[in-house]
């Protein structure tokens, strides 16, 4: 449980960074999606693998965890109560459940794209600097755009179109859609909720805290379970209220 | 506080024996004293009911002061009731209000099964206990212990967890009715000091194999148990536990440890 909840921390933590890119230049994000998908060894797929065995993992240890205790306690008490008993570490079962159909349709919506199949043909030409919006006036630290056009004719090259993430996920969260993005900010929330018992709870369980320590974790759980609520959930804030906008049109397909 | 006399509900838990299947009773206590303690509340409400010619309510006590964890019961869904550091015998009836209706359980696990109304079978904590609970080889008189130099940061921490008194109340509030808190505070009792450091990974897997065999839950880290222990136990010592038994298993894996 907290073995595979370590891996699922630091993906989140770097998912979270990664998207934080949408509020820069568009290249940015659309030049990050392009090495991820390019990675070099079939990495992607290794990185998919172990992030599968990962929540494979930490479900059938959450299952076990839950009939095991029911089977400790089979009669329940009449009055019930608690002294301390957090709101979080109390409804880790059920935040853990909701995200667990929250990952499935996140996949499908981004990565399978099978929710909006013509997110797929969505396509940009990289730009190598920002213009249009976005203060950044550098290149992107990925290195795509220079990768790309020494291929072929700069600047007009064709070699310079990549999937347009950006406007995927300005789409995926426009005020068209409010209820896919209401339904990650909920998300989010419960993930907020996950995390603040689930970071702390890791680090008792592998025995890696004492009495100074834990008032320290506890803290920083907080911080981390906060600072990943307000980092994933500005995006789709961000999409409804207009301040992130797609650059590409999305075409009816078909 | 001055004393008073208030009128209570208490809705009991009674069960003839463990085969028995158990239900509520209501008794109506009036002009109950609150300076009397919570048990002895419940002999004067035996003795009326002895006089009404029924049979005793069977609840477990002893020492009666607070030291030897023999008291139990789970009073309004919190065992020993929910003021802190106090065992049910140590609770007084001025921590309840005249028509105040108090629900009294015995403890709920599967390990500890009722023998009789709010008598639970705590056996497998001894068994725990048994599995590593003490020190083998000989560690001297009186007069050796002084000869080892412990650190008094060291000494305190034995002593804190030493202070259980294996009453169970850990595993009764617990959501899942896991007995790490106890289990961790007499690996850790022992751990830590330089005389039970030599069997340190054996007494770990032991003592936890022992819980684990007894069919308690597990830990999720919600605290609850710290809040009700009547000694203040800290959930550190689960922390230390899980460290001891994870270095112990690795160890155990290298074949550094033989056959516990």
């Amino acid at each position: 449980m907290a073995l595979s909840g370590l891996v699922l921390v630091g993906f989140v933590c770097g998912h979270m960074l990664g998207n934080l890119q949408m509020f820069l230049h568009s290249d940015w994000i659309n030049e990050y999606a392009y090495k991820l998908q390019h990675l070099p060894y079939g990495l992607l797929w290794v990185v998919r693998t172990v992030m599968l065995i990962a929540v494979v993992a930490h479900v059938i240890t959450a299952v076990m965890l839950v009939l095991e205790n029911h089977r400790a306690r089979p009669e329940k008490y009449v009055a019930r109560d608690t002294l301390q008993a957090s709101f979080a570490s109390r409804t880790m079962r059920y935040t853990g459940f909701i995200l667990f159909f929250f990952i499935i349709f996140h996949l499908m919506h981004f990565t399978i794209q099978n929710v909006h199949p013509e997110f797929k043909d969505l396509e940009v030409r990289l730009e190598g600097v920002s213009g249009s919006h976005g203060s950044l006036e550098s290149r992107t630290i990925w290195g795509v755009y220079d990768k790309l056009s020494a291929h072929g004719e700069f600047p007009e090259s064709e070699a310079l179109a990549v999937h347009d993430v950006y406007s995927m996920v300005a789409i995926g969260f426009s005020p068209t859609y409010w209820y896919v993005s209401v339904f990650y900010i909920i998300s989010m929330g419960l993930l907020c909720y996950h995390l603040m018992h689930g970071i702390s709870s890791m680090f008792q369980s592998l025995g890696l805290r004492n009495a100074i320590w834990r008032v320290r974790l506890d803290r920083i759980a907080l911080v981390i379970s906060l600072v990943v609520f307000v980092g994933f959930a500005s995006i789709p804030v961000a999409c409804l209220t207009g301040l992130i906008e797609p650059i590409t049109p999305l075409v009816a397909v078909h | 506080m001055s004393e008073r006399n208030i009128s209570i509900t208490l809705k009991v838990w009674r069960q003839k024996d463990a085969d028995s299947a158990g239900a509520f009773e209501t008794y109506r206590m009036e002009s109950v004293s609150t300076s009397s303690s919570f048990l002895e509340m419940l002999d004067l409400l035996n003795e009326q009911l002895i006089e009404e010619d029924k049979d005793p309510i069977a609840f477990d006590h002893d020492c009666r002061e607070g030291i030897c964890g023999m008291c139990s019961l789970v009073i309004n869904g919190i065992p020993h009731g929910k003021n802190k550091l106090q065992t049910t015998c140590q609770l007084h009836m001025r921590s309840f209000r005249d028509g105040d209706t108090i629900t009294i359980e015995p403890y709920r696990s599967k390990p500890f099964p009722v023998t009789r109304d709010l008598v639970v079978d705590r056996t497998p904590m001894d068994t725990i206990m048994q599995a590593g609970g003490y020190v083998t080889q000989r560690i001297g008189a009186a007069q050796d212990a002084n000869a080892l130099p412990i650190s008094k940061e060291l000494a305190d921490k034995a002593m804190d967890a030493a202070a259980c008194i294996g009453c169970g109340a850990c595993v009764a509030v617990c959501p899942n009715a896991s007995a790490m808190l106890f289990t961790s505070a007499k690996v850790s009792q022992l751990n830590m000091l330089p005389q039970g450091k030599p069997e340190k990974d054996r007494r770990a897997l032991r003592m936890v194999g022992a819980m684990d065999a007894a069919g308690f839950g597990n830990c999720t880290n919600i605290g609850e148990c710290e809040a009700a222990c009547p000694k203040g136990i800290s959930l550190d010592f689960i922390a230390r536990m899980n460290r001891d038994y994870a270095v112990a298993s690795v160890k155990q894996f290298l074949g550094m440890v033989g056959s516990v």
